[in-house]
């Protein structure tokens, strides 16, 4: 039994709200009429993960020099930085981040993308972050970051494309 | 021709229903209990005041957005970043071949003021129009008050992140947003941030799906994250898209929660291209060339990544770039 609302109709008295997991994840998916499905790169987040190795950085969106990447988040990351801001938003499961100031990046300042560091961080530890489903957080400019997920875990990056950024359009979109 | 003239023609007085009507340019807009009447000089045009307020509020909130807020079929605004094109017909096949489409380019602020008086004179007390249908009373009557602490809502843009001192921060109810009905199932609970003594500032996260669940609007668009141009700006969504976006970019959206059906069509004709379904999870860019518009049966969480750069309307007009995304 619902209550009227100000508009004037009945609503449920409850609503469910649906997200997507590694585990239990349902596409949609593009109707042609007059078009070609490739022009929409469409897919889907946690099927990519699914698909991926630990700590692929895979594009499933890319506009110019930017991109977003899926990336399953399993176990210990290798150590990454950018010279730029990017962030994380973790989309399954549980992740934490470590963050190091780097007292000297293997970056130019005007770098776009995130680069592998060999072997540990340099620098003064500037915390860590524990990250649930739908948590985001900004991995600052000139930091080291890593992450840890003790289960299979999923993330999606905001960042500009850079030498790991994998691409896999014809594998992990709808191509008709 | 560019008009200059930031002046708002209203009318001196109001109409028997009790509203004032507006003249931009050679555009007239007045409104009676149920209709908005637009005419020009080649033509006129009723549409519903409900759906001509829940657009316009868009279009005032958005400052013209990207590219082209259609408020229907034969209506609305082309965004030129300092100036503004407002038109009839002009994206409509047989306006067009019948040559009775036309256009007016004014400086911004002309159409930004005479968009906010109709807007805040046209909105009655009882309506919301960021509002979905079930959570605000009706647009139609005779003037009766205004709302407008609700029409001149502040647009959230974060320039770093939500959360990061000194910038948009998260929202409580104490600071007035309160869990939206259609969301009391979202977890609260921030993530657990550590900062060493001296890095507070930049050892920051916070609960995007909280963040969305306590929005008091819908189709609005806000950035919560800027990457240099790349910009996240998520929204909650509920009934439909009050307007039919005309891209000037590719545009990308990433459906957080529930789905969402979108109609697309090419932005020129308006003839239908496809339709689309997105679930949670789903990626799926909008070329350049096609206009949308979404239906959303419960209220989703839809990410839109949007890049800013100015650069990038020129290289697709031009045809430097492509009107899709990837070439695959
Ligand atoms: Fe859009």
């Amino acid at each position: 039994m619902g209550n009227p609302t100000r508009g004037g109709g009945v609503e449920q008295s409850s609503y469910t709200t649906v997200f997507g997991s590694l585990d239990s994840f349902d596409k949609g998916g593009v109707e042609l009429v007059n078009d070609d499905a490739r022009h929409y790169a469409f897919s889907n987040v946690f099927e990519v993960a699914s698909m991926s190795k630990p700590w692929e950085k895979v594009a499933v969106a890319k506009n110019f020099e930017y991109v977003l990447e899926a990336v399953r988040a399993e176990g210990t990351s290798p150590w990454r930085t950018a010279a730029h801001d990017e962030f994380a938003v973790c989309m399954d499961g549980q992740v934490s981040v470590e963050l190091v100031k780097l007292e000297s990046s293997p970056l130019p300042a005007d770098a776009e993308g995130s680069v592998a560091l060999d072997g540990d961080p340099v620098g003064a530890k500037m915390g860590r972050v524990t990250l649930s489903r739908g948590h985001q957080v900004l991995l600052p400019a000139g930091a080291a970051y890593r992450f840890v997920a003790a289960a299979p875990s999923v993330l999606m990056m905001q960042t500009i494309a850079g030498p790991d950024t994998q691409y896999r359009w014809a594998e992990i979109c709808q191509t008709v | 021709m560019t008009v200059t003239d930031t002046q708002v023609n209203q009318s001196e007085t109001p109409n028997a229903e009790g509203y004032f009507s507006f003249t931009l340019g050679e555009f007239q807009f007045r409104r009676d209990e149920y209709f908005v009447y637009i005419t020009w000089p080649t033509g006129h045009h009723v549409m519903s005041v409900d759906a001509f307020l829940r657009a316009l509020q868009r279009d005032v909130a958005w400052d013209f957005f990207y590219g082209i807020v259609n408020f229907d079929g034969v209506f609305g605004t082309v965004n030129h970043y300092g100036t503004v094109d407002i038109f009839a017909g002009r994206y409509n096949d047989s306006y067009r071949k019948a040559e009775l489409d036309y256009s007016e380019n004014h400086e911004t602020p002309a159409i930004r003021e005479t968009f906010k008086s109709i807007l805040a004179d046209w909105t009655n007390e009882t309506f919301d129009p960021f509002a979905s249908p079930h959570e605000t009373g009706a647009a139609w009557g005779i003037k009766n008050g205004d709302n407008n602490s609700a029409v001149t809502r502040r647009r959230v843009a974060a320039q770093r992140m939500v959360g990061v001192p000194g910038d948009e921060q998260i929202r409580s109810d104490e600071s007035g947003f309160r869990i939206n009905r259609h969301f009391l199932d979202v977890d609260q609970s921030e993530p657990v941030v550590e900062a060493e003594p001296g890095f507070e500032g930049e050892v920051v996260a916070f609960n995007l799906f909280a963040y969305l669940s306590r929005s008091d609007v819908t189709w609005n668009p806000s950035v919560v994250s800027a990457c240099k141009d790349s910009l996240f700006c998520p929204t909650t969504e509920e009934y439909i898209l009050p307007i039919i976006h005309g891209n000037d970019r590719v545009e990308w959206f990433v459906q957080l929660s529930d789905q969402i059906h979108w109609d697309v069509e090419d932005r020129d004709t308006g003839a239908i291209r496809s339709r689309v379904l997105m679930k949670a999870g789903d990626v799926c860019a909008m070329p350049a060339d096609i206009r949308h518009q979404g239906y959303s049966p419960k209220r989703s969480m839809l990410l839109v990544w949007e890049n800013n750069s100015s650069k990038v309307p020129e290289l697709i007009a031009s045809g430097q770039a492509p009107t899709y995304p990837v070439e695959f």
